[in-house]
């Protein structure tokens, strides 16, 4: 067994009134492709923000190898409110993630903004507003803006839900391959068993106060289907 | 136009014009980027009761604006980093504030000539002095932009992105809206406290249609802000009317021109 990069250990996390988690146990192993699949409200967000620490587990823990200022994440949200009338170029947008202080770009990070645009297909597009964009140039473009400062491990929420088929596809292959040649840890949110079970290598199935936790091989879609409630649609 | 020039006033209100026009057309692009023109136009409300009680004190205009544009743009942000959409009470403050600014100046005894110089503006009474402090906070604001720049454009133009990857946004809103708050009394010299949410939106607003990276528009804005107070300045020497007037009108013209250009764009 590889050594794990997050461990979730006995993880409990509550809202008042309204117990999200109890007992939650998992490692995301280095180089993981690891699908999180579970009914609307199950707290798979939530989950995302308490490995971001922006959530404080009621008790439990979660360790990070070797610690968790070493691991860079990139994070592509669930949601982003960006409108028709969103000014920015798909370029400029992208590199807003860049971690430097100046107010201009340095070489280097000019040529971040390039492998990122480069290895997301969305160098062609470069120059158009990032409104006018369709729903998957969007969707590469956030994949681009989170991997820009080259993460260890890159989170996806729901990133393929706004998406059609071939879409779907296109977005994973891309995932897949930052996943292999660039040894990028994917945790992916979805809704879409197919879709999970074609990707990933480990699964997460959250149902309330319940989980399954595996080899994607070993997962049965029909047997998921009951445990989450999901449809595969 | 030489002649103009070899006038004190007039160089100085071109010389503190010029540095009003630059922090405008910076500030503005962010706070178009946020939506932050409603509670520009408040600060603006607030910075003339700030005036009045400068001059109620004894003190000069400009520093009882800064006060109270600075100690309620903290206020206030807290207010909407929390909840976006408290337009109905910042109304209510706003209205306090102009009875406010009335009240002090009534007490103060100052001729009713000079209200209408902080509402509206006024390039007559500009000294060395001014110029110097409009100078000097016009570096400090510039500076702190130059500073804070990539979290504030991140935060402005991503709010969700600059969330989930740490930035710590609230600060980041706190120290902007006191930038804005600066902006604000420095700009009220020149067009008064009344039309300064033109130099602070209309720029920015016109920019963002024309051009798509974050520093093009600020270089866009300040041009258009520069345009604006030059120009406006050129015609309120020869013509002896407002220059808040002039101001005012160039800007709407950008803007709409902007609207237009886009219009074209898309429908093409
Ligand atoms: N800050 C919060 N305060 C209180 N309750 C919260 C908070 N955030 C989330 N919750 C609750 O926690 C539960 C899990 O929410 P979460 O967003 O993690 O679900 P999810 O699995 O991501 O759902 P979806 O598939 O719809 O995205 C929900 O019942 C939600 O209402
Ligand atoms: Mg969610």
């Amino acid at each position: 067994m590889t050594e794990p990069l997050i461990a979730v250990q006995h993880l409990e996390i509550a809202f008042p009134n309204n117990q999200v988690f109890k007992d939650l146990n998992f490692d995301i192993q280095r180089g993981d492709f690891l699908t999180v699949i579970g009914e609307n409200g199950v707290g798979k967000t939530t989950l995302i923000r308490a490995l971001l620490g922006m959530v404080k587990p009621a008790a439990g823990q979660i360790k990070y190898y070797p610690n968790k200022k070493a691991i860079r994440v990139g994070y592509v949200p669930q949601f982003r409110n960006l409108d028709q009338e969103y000014p920015l170029t798909i370029e400029d947008f992208v590199s807003l993630n860049l971690r430097g202080w100046r107010p201009w770009l340095s070489k280097a990070e000019r040529r971040q903004v390039e492998t990122a645009m480069a290895v997301t297909n969305v160098k062609k597009i470069r120059q158009r507003p990032l409104g006018m964009a369709s729903g998957g140039e969007k969707q590469r473009a956030y994949l681009a803006q989170a991997i820009v400062e080259q993460p260890q491990l890159l989170i996806l929420d729901e990133s393929t839900a706004s998406l059609d088929n071939e879409m779907k596809y296109e977005l994973l292959d891309l995932v897949q391959n930052l996943n292999q040649t660039s040894d990028i840890t994917v945790f992916f949110v979805t809704h879409d068993l197919p879709l999970a079970k074609q990707y990933a290598k480990h699964y997460l199935a959250l149902k309330p106060g319940q989980q399954q936790f595996g080899n994607i091989a070993d997962m049965s879609v029909e047997a998921l289907k009951e445990v989450t409630n999901v449809s595969d649609v | 136009m030489l002649a103009m020039f070899s006038l004190a006033f007039m160089r100085n209100a071109y010389l503190a014009g010029t540095f009003i026009a630059i922090i405008c057309g910076t500030i503005g692009v962010f706070v178009i980027a946020r939506n932050l023109s409603f509670l520009t136009h408040t600060l603006s409300e607030i910075g003339f009761a700030g005036a009045a009680f400068g001059i109620f004190m004894g003190w000069t205009a400009l520093s009882g604006m800064l006060i109270f544009t600075v100690v309620s743009s903290v206020i206030v942000g807290q207010m909407s980093v929390k909840q976006s959409r408290r337009e109905a009470s910042i109304s209510a403050i706003s209205a306090l504030f102009i009875g406010l600014g009335i009240l002090f100046l009534s007490l103060s005894n100052q001729t009713s000539s000079y209200a209408t110089s902080i509402l509206f503006g006024s390039v007559i009474g500009i000294a060395n002095t001014d110029v110097l402090r409009v100078a000097l906070l016009s570096g400090i604001v510039l500076l702190a932009m130059l500073g804070l720049y990539r979290p504030l454009k991140f935060d402005s133009f991503d709010a969700i992105g600059a969330r989930v990857s740490g930035l710590w946004t609230t600060a980041i809103s706190v120290v902007f809206l006191v930038l804005v708050a600066m902006s604000v009394s420095v700009a009220a010299q020149i067009v008064g406290s009344l039309l300064i949410f033109i130099l602070l939106t209309l720029p920015a607003a016109a920019a963002r249609y024309f051009v798509h990276t974050v520093s093009k528009m600020i270089f866009l804005s300040i041009g258009f802000a520069l345009v604006g107070v030059w120009v406006g300045l050129y015609l309120s020497y020869l013509t002896n009317l407002p220059v808040s007037f002039f101001i005012a009108s160039i800007e709407c013209v950008f803007y709409f021109a902007a609207l237009g250009y886009q219009r074209i764009h898309v429908g093409s």
